[in-house]
């Protein structure tokens, strides 16, 4: 099969949009990405689009409705917080598969403010009774079993926190762009421990998109200099694993995807120059250093006291700021996650340039689960 | 409305001439077992070989987190507790008569399944509940 390349990519500034609609809000991105590479919509084939919180909503076809309805195909996706990184699969496989030569991906969401996850169900409310549901006390525990098995510690898993919001400050369109010290993330309200308020990802509104386009096509366009090549693109779900219904186990489904990303890239960990994870929380960032072998296992708190993880280091990670301070829109994430990482092979990511960056990947995590990771390389 | 207390969740059992206990489910192929009711394991595969078990009322600390930050009306801190109970299954709870300081809880502490009332709150139809709690057992 051919490949199939990124020929245009963008996302919006992240922010708080509570007068615009999720349609209009996805339009931006799609305008952005189709801008980028000098497409109009008459020239996508088919659409692919990622929201979670307008599941049943159309959403994808409402974009459309804003920017042309061309009478497309369009499929939604909802795939928890790997929403975007499975619409981006989508469309990239229908490439693939040769039944188009330029298609779209957008992945959009809408948040509200405040703590997610809890559940609900039948009966009487089960948070603070059996536990905590919320998505920081679950990453809290995750972390926590890192602690249990290696002695990783909370002063460890809140520099990831520093790092990551170290990095924001250089990335116009991060939500924020604040350095915060170590005593400032330790000291900062404590929500779930070891998870202070600065270590949980912000709840942003955006949107992210990009086109994928046959290399045939790509050439024919004359597209290929700033192209970016999709080497691998794994989705996993969450094998049984013997607590997994009371403990979401983020960690097999990732070792799992790293492990069939790296073989059909034909790559291994020591080849990727910079890396987007899914750092919803701080606790998980270090989970993933081992997940995608970025070090050894028991290494991570070394890799992020050493700073190899740090612009400048080894293997950056999050140098977008990645959720902890770009933000987290759900549906979105896992194409803003491709966005930075494209930017960066294409050599245009300004002060927080990885430098000489060739291969980069992109992971996400949505509880439930399912990993997404795709591998990404600079065509020219 | 019951004119029983009702068990918080399916898999607490509160047998009429006996105590109450939290049941698992055992595939007979695998061994794999499950907190919840069902009828093929996701392990192996298997259909139709799942037995109903007594889970232990005592295990282990498993991981944990300090909720200072929960839902509105919710009291904080607790301990949001991750049990792996003796002989299999893992569940989860409040570990109560503990203090929430991480320097005073440690992995693989020894707790017991503690059941009571679901601290006062009551359904739309004014039905109690009664839940399980972790509670520390002293050396």
């Amino acid at each position: 099969m051919a490949d199939a390349y990124i020929v245009g990519v963008d996302m919006i500034k992240f922010g708080r949009f509570p007068e615009k609609s999720v349609p209009q809000i996805g339009s931006e991105a799609a305008l952005l990405a189709l801008d980028d590479c000098g497409l109009s919509i008459q020239d996508i084939e088919a659409l692919y689009c990622g929201n979670l919180g307008q599941a049943s909503g159309m959403v994808g076809q409402r974009i459309l409705q804003e920017i042309g309805q061309t009478g497309i195909p369009v499929v939604n996706v909802s795939n928890a917080c790997a929403t975007g990184a499975t619409a981006f699969r989508e469309a990239w496989a229908s490439v693939k598969a040769d039944l188009y030569d330029v298609v779209l991906a957008v992945g959009v969401e809408q948040m509200g403010r405040g703590l997610l996850g809890g559940g609900s169900g039948k009966g009487i409310s089960k948070e603070g009774l059996l536990g905590s549901g919320t998505m920081p006390a679950v990453f809290a525990e995750a972390g926590l079993e890192h602690t249990r098995n290696h002695g990783t510690t909370f002063e460890q898993f809140a520099k990831v926190s520093v790092k990551n919001h170290h990095h924001s400050t250089m990335n116009p369109k991060a939500m924020y762009q604040i350095e915060t010290p170590l005593e400032t993330v330790m000291n900062a309200e404590m929500i779930s421990y070891p998870n202070t308020k600065l270590m949980c990802s912000v709840n942003v509104d955006g949107s992210a998109a990009a086109v994928i386009c046959s290399e045939k096509k790509a050439k024919e366009l004359g597209l290929m200099s700033r192209a970016v090549k999709v080497r691998a693109s794994v989705l996993t779900s969450d094998p049984w694993q013997e607590r997994d219904l009371v403990m979401p186990d983020v960690n097999s489904c990732t070792r799992m995807a790293a492990k069939a990303a790296y073989e059909m890239g034909g790559v291994g960990p020591e080849d990727i120059d910079l890396v987007e994870l899914h750092d919803c929380f701080a606790t998980a960032e270090i989970l993933h250093y081992e997940n995608l072998g970025l070090c050894g296992d028991g290494e991570a708190g070394r890799l992020i006291d050493d700073g190899e993880v740090e612009l400048g280091g080894s293997v950056p990670v999050n140098v977008s700021g990645g959720l902890l301070s770009k933000g987290h829109p759900l549906g979105a994430t896992g194409i803003a996650n491709i966005y930075e990482v494209s930017t960066h092979l294409r050599n245009e990511a300004g002060k927080r340039q990885v430098e000489g960056a060739k291969i980069g990947l992109t992971h996400v995590i949505g509880l439930g689960s399912a990993c997404g990771i795709h591998i990404l390389e600079a065509a020219a | 409305m019951s004119d029983k207390p009702l068990p918080v969740v399916e898999y607490l059992k509160l047998p009429e001439d006996g105590d109450p206990y939290l049941e698992g489910h055992r595939c007979r192929k695998c061994g794999a077992i499950f907190i919840g009711a069902r009828s093929n394991c996701s392990k192996c595969g298997a259909r139709g070989e799942m037995e109903a078990i007594r889970l232990s009322n005592r295990g282990k600390l498993y991981a944990y987190s300090i909720v200072h930050r929960s839902f509105p009306g919710i009291d904080v801190p607790y301990v949001s507790a991750i049990v792996d109970l003796e002989g299999g299954g893992t569940v989860k709870s409040n570990l109560i008569d503990t203090e929430p300081d991480p320097d005073k809880l440690h992995f693989d502490m020894p707790v017991e399944v503690v059941f009571g009332d679901a601290l006062g709150r009551k359904d739309g139809d004014g039905n109690s509940y009664i839940s399980f709690f972790f509670k520390p057992i002293s050396a």
